[in-house]
């Protein structure tokens, strides 16, 4: 589904964000990104839908090739769902309107089919009752879960999530994480950047670890969480687990 | 020191102000900020596209307006215009494109560089993460501004936006020089004729004055309300 093969990436020509990466994620496959901050995890994740461009490698989804002058970005992106941070509704529209923007305009699906789909998917994140809100009226945790099903909207092949629920208060961030299990389970391919290990653990088939810019460690959940072979994977795991 | 003034000169003036004058104004402020927004988010659009050479000939075109008095634009528009359209047209003689049309093509094009700088800093203003959401979704550059950037840039300027036409509000009155009958040009015709200049041009700046004043009243308002929503 994802193919990334020997991808470099250059802020100026000293200093490298991305150095040789090579991994893919096939379909189906739950694979999770981790690594301490700086460590190119999301810089990676966005150069997968050319939010980010890079200067070397090449990078294919579903057979189309991102980095392709010719490719029909805006077409590709609309079958590759994101997820970020900061949540990223518009703040302007209202939750069943920031659902339906996308599916109207770029899927060219009528009102009311984009409207029944938008309600269907906010039904299913939990949030019927605040489809006709706006986004500064939720919670964090509630805006996270309208992101998630902004994407759904568009039936995507492929779900990239960029720390999901870094930015969100501790007690929301099941909320969010018990969306994305479900979805995990259902067979969605995703490719998850996040510190969540407990959720690495539930759902991911493989674990990437990277670290300045390079994929130190490609593993089976398993074999990653129980025995990592590089030094800097275990002294990561042992940070971030030792709580 | 008033007694001898004749307030009544206003009253029988009333509907000549109003009618004609006010009316005169009240257009050309409202279709010199509608156009001038419209041309104004143009070129704060080519300003933020990126490629040079837009983004220079917007920037000196900015810098051009702004750095001339408002009063000999429309003067010297309101000569150059027919001239210009002859050598557009080819027409034999100067195109006569009547005074109202110069003044509003001169208010559009001064105002919009006043607006372009003020939609440029509301586009600004947002963060990076919302174009980058919308390209996700898989809009294109032009969707992006116009569902998505456009219409918050709009939102947060809304105040300043308003301001800037009140300011566009009262400077319409600098249309006198080509001798148009806006509003304050009515009110100078009847002193003159009467012979009442103190009352006329007291009750012109106390219109001027009570119209701004309420305009931004509500803008304050709406300023509270936009921090609401935020």
């Amino acid at each position: 589904m994802i193919e990334i093969s020997h991808v470099n990436k250059w802020y100026s020509p000293t200093f490298q964000v991305l150095t040789d990466c090579t991994t893919n994620v096939t379909k189906g496959e739950v694979v999770v990104v981790c690594g301490p901050s700086g460590s190119g995890k999301s810089t990676l994740i966005k150069c997968v839908n050319a939010l980010e461009p890079f200067q070397s490698g090449d990078i294919l989804v579903d057979g189309t090739k991102v980095n392709d002058p010719k490719t029909d970005l805006p077409k590709l992106r609309s079958r590759v769902g994101m997820v970020f941070q900061h949540f990223e509704l518009f703040p302007h529209l209202k939750i069943i309107d920031n659902l339906c923007l996308a599916q109207e305009k770029v899927l060219g699906r009528g009102h009311d089919k984009a409207q029944t789909k938008g309600m269907q998917l906010l039904e299913r994140v939990g949030l019927k009752e605040q489809a006709q809100k706006f986004p500064a009226q939720l919670s964090g945790g509630q805006q996270q879960r309208v992101a998630i099903a902004r994407a759904l909207a568009m039936d995507p092949i492929v779900m990239l999530f960029d720390e999901p629920t870094s930015a969100l208060d501790p007690e929301m961030v099941s909320e969010v994480l018990d969306v994305m299990v479900d979805l995990a389970r259902e067979g969605m391919t995703m490719m998850v950047v996040t510190h969540e290990m407990g959720f690495a653990r539930k759902v991911a088939n493989r674990v990437i670890f990277m670290d300045r810019g390079e994929i130190v460690e490609d593993a089976a959940k398993d074999d990653f969480f129980g025995k990592p072979r590089s030094d800097r994977a275990q002294k990561f795991l042992s940070k971030i687990l030792s709580h | 020191m008033f007694g001898n003034l004749d307030f009544d000169v206003i009253r029988r003036a009333l509907p000549y102000l109003f009618y004609e004058g006010m009316t005169f104004t009240l257009t050309l402020t409202g279709l010199a900020a509608l156009g001038g927004l419209i041309f104004g988010t143009a070129l704060a659009l080519m300003r933020l596209s990126g490629l040079k050479l837009l983004g220079r000939i917007a920037g000196v075109y900015v810098d051009f307006m702004r750095s001339l008095p408002l009063v000999l634009v429309i003067f010297w528009f309101y000569f150059l215009v027919p001239y210009i359209g002859q050598w557009v047209t080819g027409a034999a003689r100067p195109i006569s494109v009547g005074a109202f049309a110069s003044s509003l093509i001169t208010f559009i094009m001064f105002e919009a560089a006043y607006f372009s700088e003020i939609m440029r800093a509301g586009i600004q203003s947002i963060s990076r993460g919302q174009p980058a959401a919308a390209s996700a979704l898989g809009l294109t550059y032009a969707q992006t501004m116009r569902y998505v950037v456009l219409p918050q840039a709009f939102r947060n300027m809304l105040p300043v936006l308003i301001t800037q036409t009140i300011v566009l509000f009262q400077d319409t009155s600098l249309v006198y020089v080509l001798s148009i009958t806006d509003f304050l040009g009515a009110a100078s015709k009847v002193a003159q004729r009467d012979g009442r200049l103190v009352e006329m041009y007291l009750f012109a700046a106390i219109v001027y004055f009570t119209i701004s004043c309420i305009a931004s009243y509500g803008v304050r308002r709406l300023q509270a309300r936009i921090a609401i929503i935020r």
